[in-house]
């Protein structure tokens, strides 16, 4: 591991990235501190160390507890529209921190690179991480470069730890649930499920889809102090919703019922899982935040997230319930369905 | 609202349900002496459970789910051939996704994949002709299934292969026919259906006229649907009306797709590249005579059965398996003995449990609801 702090800046001459810069020499240098310590660190001059080192009393301030989480992203293909590798390997580790009620304060980011890569993609990934940690409000502090032969991975794989601080008082678990409770979305399903399908080319399809790639930290920042009370909360990337709410039904031993009139899904996203035979619920999402909270918190919590700007269209969308438990199930205007885990990838019917 | 929308009108719905009540206490139907009506589509069965529409139907009718999903009869034996070709290394093979999960006797073409066999996915079968093309040096076999839906694009892919002169392209076909499906369906000892929901997308290529010997010959109704909740609803009204009045007509309530007389186009171009084979295996249903078509000796060249000496073995459904009774109704899915007993969507043993078309998977994913307020 390297600590990313710069001691001088150098410059990249060559287009792709070839074995020698994973070699642990000069070119491995001038590769880190051309494209990440720059991105990430700015100017500031500091040497290289092995390792980020942090105040442990400015930490105790933020809270009681510790967070730490690690998150592997190896995305085809890298750039899509609403976002790229970069940006979903900072929001998805940031999300994972910010569900377990913790501030974000700094994450880590090692990257595998396939050796022929142009030098600016990997120019862009590292642009887009540093303006989706900004917006996060988290430092990227150490990180690691492999390169490896062609073929042994695909283009870059990306992996960030990250590190937060607890608030005092909050105290949210995937256990938690309790019949009464109210389940809230903050916005549409299954955009960047669909974003990605679509962005493969394979279908041949001109849709307005974008993914939904955000760090939520804000937002739940937000619904926190509306709601104390929230009891759990998730953010819906593979599986999708229907793996939550699977998730929480069985680990609270409660049943959950939706209505499926209440899901937020946009037409773009509709007209897609129509046309393969996909359901919104089993398509993933990168900036779909799931919390449970005590009814009479609901209003309070729901006004929160429709106050937030990626909050806008938050849907009161269920109810915990004693029924069932385990289960999930959904009204579906003619009836009703249980709502179960995706087995592996969506996979498109065939008529 | 789109036009769409209008088809999953709640309101629309809801009184389609009252109706359909009205007419089954008419007939006297009771949860103990239901009608029976049967779906022969993997999306209509697919719709009945995505909807829960079983669970606001009264229990005086029963869906019976019939053999209409293609990846669901895909017998073992044709797995196994679809693996051997792909693990030659000269091979490209391409399939819908469905098929991808389906076991063989020594493994499914998921399995033959994590192996190292260069199996890809592909969404239409001009996809694997576009494959071909560029990589003139591997032979590329695409995969072919499905009923009359699917087989014009495939018959097509061939024809333009043909025209191109492109050279190393060919089809595996596995392709099914209605017509002689639902004849063994009618001729099963025991079985006791009182209408058909009929194929859509089948009847928008072969049209309303080959149906006519299921009214003529076996009195029984038959109504062509549409696959939104409202169109399924609307078609059991339908059905009902007909059993009442003892008058077995074949009907289309799917007219926005389906002309009367199909689609001339599509079975020039089926019937210029297919023709008839002797005996086709399904699973669980065994043999049914010209139910299956193979290409034509014109377009031998275009032939991965020929092309490729496969072993085209007949392999027998796991003994346990019961996949034969649900198809043809016989039993319900939960009532078979492998099923979520060794038998699910992770590891399906037959092929009811794969797509998410088959009866089993269906009711493995979305029936719980109504089995469990039961």
């Amino acid at each position: 591991m390297n600590a990313i702090t710069p001691l001088r800046r150098r410059r990249l001459s060559v287009p792709t990235v070839t074995l020698s810069h994973g070699g642990g020499g000069t070119a491995m240098r001038d590769l880190v501190e051309d494209v990440f310590v720059s991105a990430f660190a700015g100017d500031a001059a500091a040497p290289l160390e092995d390792q980020a080192r942090m105040d442990l009393a400015a930490l105790a301030a933020g809270g009681d507890r510790l967070a730490f989480t690690t998150d592997g992203f190896v995305v085809d293909p890298l750039f899509f529209p609403g976002g790229d590798i970069g940006t979903l390997a900072v929001c998805g580790t940031v999300n994972d921190l910010a569900v377990g009620g913790a501030v974000p304060v700094m994450l880590s980011c090692a990257v595998v690179i396939e050796e022929g890569l142009a030098v600016d993609t990997l120019r862009r990934v590292a642009a887009s991480m540093a303006d989706a940690a900004r917006a996060a409000g988290v430092r990227i502090v150490t990180g690691d470069t492999k390169v490896v032969a062609r073929g042994a991975c695909d283009k870059l794989f990306v992996t960030t730890s990250g590190v937060g601080v607890i608030r005092r008082g909050i105290e949210v678990g995937i256990g938690k649930a309790r019949p009464g409770d109210v389940v809230l979305v903050n916005g549409p399903l299954g955009c960047h499920g669909a974003t990605i399908l679509a962005a493969r080319g394979d279908l041949g399809l001109d849709a307005d889809l974008a993914s939904d790639c955000a760090p939520l930290n804000g937002l739940i920042g937000d619904l926190l102090d509306a709601a104390p009370g929230t009891r759990l909360m998730r953010d819906a990337t593979r599986g999708g919703l229907a793996a939550v709410l699977t998730e929480l039904a069985e680990a609270s031993g409660v049943g959950v019922l939706i209505a499926e009139e209440a899901l937020p899904v946009t037409p773009a996203v509709r007209g897609l899982c129509e046309l393969l035979g996909l359901d919104p619920l089993h398509l993933a999402n990168e900036g779909v935040l799931v919390a449970v909270v005590p009814r009479e918190q609901a209003a309070a919590a729901l006004a929160a997230l429709r106050a937030h700007p990626l909050g806008g269209q938050a849907a009161l969308i269920g109810g915990v319930t004693s029924e069932r438990p385990g289960r999930v199930v959904m009204d579906t205007a003619f009836g009703q369905r249980t709502i179960d885990l995706p087995v592996g990838d969506p996979l498109p019917r065939i008529c | 609202m789109s036009v769409w929308d209008g088809f999953k009108d709640a309101a629309l719905g809801r009184s389609l349900v009252e109706r359909i009540a009205e007419r089954l206490d008419a007939l006297g139907a009771t949860e103990r002496q239901p009608v029976r009506l049967m779906e022969v589509c993997g999306g209509h069965t697919h719709s009945i459970f995505r909807y829960g529409l079983a669970t606001v139907l009264p229990p005086a009718l029963e869906f019976l789910h019939g053999p209409g999903c293609p990846v669901c009869v895909l017998p073992m034996g044709r797995i196994d051939d679809c693996v051997a070709i792909a693990e030659d290394p000269r091979v490209i093979f391409t399939t819908f996704g469905d098929a991808m999960r389906v076991p063989g006797s020594r493994k499914s073409l998921m399995q033959a994949k994590a192996d190292g066999a260069d199996i890809r996915m592909v969404y239409s079968p001009l996809d694997a002709l576009a494959l071909a093309r560029r990589n003139p040096d591997r032979e590329v076999v695409f995969f072919g299934l499905g009923f009359e839906t699917t087989m014009p694009s495939t018959a097509l892919t061939v024809l333009r292969a043909e025209a191109e002169g492109i050279a190393n392209f060919s089809l595996f076909s596995q392709h099914v026919t209605i017509i002689p499906t639902l004849k063994a369906v009618l001729d099963t000892p025991g079985l006791t259906v009182d209408g058909f929901i009929g194929p859509g997308h089948v009847s928008m290529v072969i049209g309303l006229r080959p149906y006519r010997f299921i009214a003529e010959t076996y009195r029984k109704p038959f109504v062509v649907a549409g696959f939104e909740p409202v169109d399924v609803l609307q078609s059991v009204w339908m059905l009902l009306g007909r059993i009442a009045e003892g008058r077995p007509v074949i009907e289309n309530q799917y007219g926005r797709v389906v002309p009367e007389d199909g689609n001339q186009r599509a079975r020039a171009a089926m019937d210029a590249v297919f023709e008839e084979r002797e005996r086709c295996e399904w699973r669980g249903l065994g043999s049914i005579d010209r139910s299956g078509v193979r290409i034509r000796d014109r377009y031998a060249r275009f032939d991965a059965e020929r092309r490729f000496s496969v072993g085209g073995a007949v392999v027998a459904d796991p003994q346990a398996c019961q996949c034969g009774e649900v198809l043809t109704g016989t039993l319900k899915p939960w009532q078979c003995r492998l099923f979520g007993n060794g038998c699910s969507p992770e590891t399906p043993v037959g092929a009811l449990m794969v797509s998410s078309e088959g009866a089993c998977a269906a009711w493995y994913q979305y029936g719980g609801a109504r089995r469990g307020a039961a």
